[in-house]
């Protein structure tokens, strides 16, 4: 179906190179039935290429060093900037830490995730497939990879062909290598999220970090490998939910990647010189669809396949220089502007709509929720479990004794006494587990300290069987106080 | 049926020659992927029955070449359940209640080992809370008959009360009245004074009488105060807590018939370290002394 491109190339004159090249992903042959056809897209230059290179830079740069950024929290807790800690089941990032009881606040950031997602692809469509998504990302590092060591399109295709040789095998092992390679790194990265990295990259060298360590490691690189190197395009095609999704978020406001058909059409080769009347602006030249990672010709209209990579503009407006035609055959445009433009009309603005105001103002409300919640979030917690079974113990003199176990979490970095008393019993008594006293029950840095508690009352001040009644704590040093309500039981009578 | 294949005039497929209700079924060919996944699943199956346990026959099974089991493997995690229990259980082997007590990280460990141990052996009678019952002490209370220290408890669990062990506890609290040893209007009587001692008022010649008899009869065991010994094993009768109820029926039950509860000896049924757990465990219940 692909021959390589230099067979049809010249006939247009050398000004503008042109591929014999057929969309492998195009709606006429596409059956589930079919043996994958292998995609080989070919360079292309432009302003959304460069934007590419600079996310991919950015978001790798993140991927692979940010659990190496430290964080100074004290001497008694990590100093990692970001920490997912599973053993003592804590999450560090940067100022914030997050203890298990407090996870909605992952759920908010879960939620605030999807809400952007869906704002920027209301407004610009499939921005995060296109540039952010790691399948994109790693995909593009395997192509360039690719590219660098087997050469471009042709080279690759005909490299493909070539009967087995010494040179191809160096070449097919170079490239393999290489993958792996980043593979490796990509899952090696992955592991530093969850233990100290410094720490941990010494005892993987030493070959004695945990099982868990390598197995996770090897599952990432492999997963790396096969994903970037071979599943590439079938992975945002076949097996990825997103593009499914995204039919939903978008609307005919959203920006798309859209051939201009009513001026690209009637399209067929144009050769220097000639005029342009009566005839489209497109001079088939295929450039589009030789790019693709995605391996269909975006001038059939919107596809399913489409990641909104842009790169086709690239093409697109490269060959448009050439032949000297205003850029933008191919572009980022809006199915309502395309119609308003068919009709003559003027295009109009598509980024405030009710839709996008919606979603920006939840953002911005569960943003502000958040934001609040944070800044006054308590670093001292205190849970009372009263004892159910027995519900109460008569002791020798009469008096009624109920036990409780105590637990005061203590989330700053330093070490903490606290009194308890508990509020609204007559002339209580206590006696604790764990602690000398009542008065001082000290609980060490980011850690829970439980005690036991077991509180009596005079016989006869406890009537109707049960009393309400509150636990506090105090700060022995900066006078904190939280508090507790729970119940106090007794005989009923 | 199936001999009715037509070709699809749409698709230009051949249908399975299926029919219902005038819809037919294309009989396209099966997706690569998923035909490798078919034949892969059928290799993993062969594989699976040369290395697992299998196939049923007529005495056993085939066994597979891993040796593996079910049972095998879940002794094997309590092997290795036990293998690092060891390290704590081989000190409190050989340490002493007291010294388990004070060692905070034994303690911990009793203490959740003394749980476990109790709500298998012990809540039968005591009750899952320790809360005991008519008959079976509270364990949760102040109040103690052999007394509530980390020893004496120890002592209690290991050989029992008036259990078949040798060392047991033992004492008889008599049935005055079935025995003879005293008649009705005397045992009336030491019951109404010892709910007298319990500060409720009763008339006072039935006090004076039974306080009379009580001197005779009672305070071998439950001593002149009437505050009981831990050594004896007799209950104090001066306060709140009574072990077969506090009514005057109660008490008058007791005395005609006499009280021999039994709690058996656990020394010869369980580990020492499990005993040793359990008495540091029910002395942290809030009455140990
Ligand atoms: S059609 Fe264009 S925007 Fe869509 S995936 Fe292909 S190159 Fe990218
Ligand atoms: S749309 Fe542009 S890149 Fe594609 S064939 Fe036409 S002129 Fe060439």
């Amino acid at each position: 179906m692909e021959s390589p491109d230099a067979a049809a190339s010249g006939a247009l004159g050398d000004v503008v190179e042109r591929s014999e090249v057929e969309p492998v992903n195009k709606k006429e042959w596409r059956s589930l039935y079919q043996k994958r056809e292998k995609i080989h897209p070919k360079r292309a230059e432009g302003t959304f290429r460069r934007i590419k290179w600079i996310v991919m830079a950015v978001t790798l740069a993140i991927y692979y060093l940010a659990p190496w950024l430290r964080w100074d929290r004290g001497p008694d807790a990590p100093d990692q900037a970001i920490l997912i800690d599973m053993p003592a089941r804590k999450f560090y990032f940067f100022f914030i830490e997050i203890w298990p009881q407090e996870f909605y606040y992952v759920t908010g950031l879960l939620i605030l995730a999807a809400l952007s997602l869906f704002l920027i692809t209301s407004v610009a469509g499939r921005v995060w497939c296109g540039y952010t998504c790691p399948q994109t990302v790693w995909t593009d590092l395997f192509i360039a990879v690719e590219r660098m060591i087997e050469g471009d399109r042709n080279a690759r295709i005909k490299l493909d062909r070539a009967p087995f040789s010494m040179s191809k095998l160096r070449k097919r092992a170079e490239k393999h290598a290489i993958w792996l390679l980043i593979a490796l790194c990509t899952g090696g990265a992955w592991v530093f999220y969850f233990a100290d990295a410094p720490t941990l990259a010494g005892e993987l060298l030493r070959f004695d970090a945990p099982a868990i360590a390598y197995i996770t490691i090897g599952i990432l690189t492999g997963t790396t490998y096969l994903l970037g190197g071979f599943a590439r395009e079938q992975v945002c095609t076949y097996m990825c939910p997103w593009p499914r999704i995204q039919s939903a978020m978008i609307d005919e406001d959203s920006l798309i990647v859209t051939y201009h058909a009513d001026r690209g059409e009637p399209r067929g080769a144009h050769k220097k010189g000639e005029s342009w009347e009566g005839r489209g602006h497109c001079v088939d030249c295929n450039q589009c669809v030789a790019v693709c990672p995605m391996g269909i010709d975006i001038r059939d209209g919107m596809q399913l396949e489409c990641i909104s990579c842009a790169l086709c503009i690239d093409a697109c407006d490269g060959v448009m220089d050439k032949v000297g035609l205003p850029r933008g055959l191919i572009a980022y445009d809006t199915i309502t502007n395309m119609e308003r433009r068919a009709e003559g009309k003027k295009p109009i603005g598509h980024i405030l709509r009710p839709r996008t105001i919606l979603y920006a103002s939840l953002i911005a409300v569960i943003g502000s929720v958040m934001l609040y919640l944070l800044a006054t979030r308590s670093d001292l917690e205190l849970n009372v479990l009263r004892d159910r079974n027995p519900l109460f113990v008569t002791l020798s003199d009469g008096s009624i004794r109920n036990g409780y176990t105590v637990k005061i979490l203590n989330m700053a970095h330093e070490t903490r006494t606290f009194g308890l008393t508990v509020e609204g019993l007559e002339n209580p008594t206590y006696t604790v587990v764990g602690a000398e006293d009542v008065s001082a029950l000290t609980v060490g840095p980011d850690s829970v300290g439980s005690f036991r508690i077991f509180v009596a009352v005079p016989q006869g001040t406890i009537h109707h069987g049960s009393k309400d009644v509150e636990f506090v704590i105090t700060d022995k040093a900066t006078g904190d106080e939280v508090e507790n309500e729970t119940s106090f039981k007794g005989p009923r009578r | 049926m199936a001999r009715d294949r037509k070709t699809d005039t749409v698709t230009g497929v051949e249908t399975t020659g299926h029919e219902w209700d005038g819809i037919r079924e294309l009989d396209n060919p099966l997706p690569r992927w998923w035909l490798w996944v078919f034949y892969a699943s059928i290799l993993w199956a062969v594989v699976y029955w040369i290395l697992m346990p299998a196939w049923p026959g007529i005495t056993g099974y085939t066994k597979g070449l891993l040796g593996y089991s079910n049972r095998g493997a879940f002794a094997e995690k309590v092997e290795a359940a036990r293998a690092a229990q060891s390290v704590y259980l081989d000190r409190i082997r050989d340490a002493s209640v007291s010294e388990i007590n004070s060692d905070p990280e034994l303690l911990e460990f009793s203490l959740a080992g003394g749980r476990s141990a109790f709500a298998v052996n012990c809540s039968q009678c005591h009750g899952s809370g320790a809360q005991g019952g008519p008959g079976y002490p509270n364990l949760n209370d102040d109040n103690w008959l052999w007394g509530g220290d980390v020893d004496a408890i120890y002592q209690t669990i290991r050989f029992g009360v008036r259990s078949d062990h040798p060392d047991t506890r033992q004492n008889i609290m008599p049935a005055f009245l079935d025995d003879g040893i005293l008649d009705r209007s005397q045992v009336n009587d030491v019951a109404t004074y010892v709910q007298s001692l319990s500060g409720s008022e009763e008339p006072a010649d039935a006090v004076e009488r039974g306080g009379q008899v009580f001197a005779e009869q009672c305070v071998a065991c439950h001593q002149e105060d009437a505050k009981g010994s831990h050594d004896l094993g007799a209950p104090n009768l001066t306060d709140a807590i009574w072990l077969y109820g506090g009514t005057r029926a109660d008490i008058v039950n007791s005395i005609t018939h006499g009280r021999s509860g039994v709690m058996p000896a656990w020394a010869p049924r369980l580990e020492s370290e499990t005993v040793k757990q359990l008495a540091v465990y029910v002395h942290s219940l809030g009455g140990g002394e």
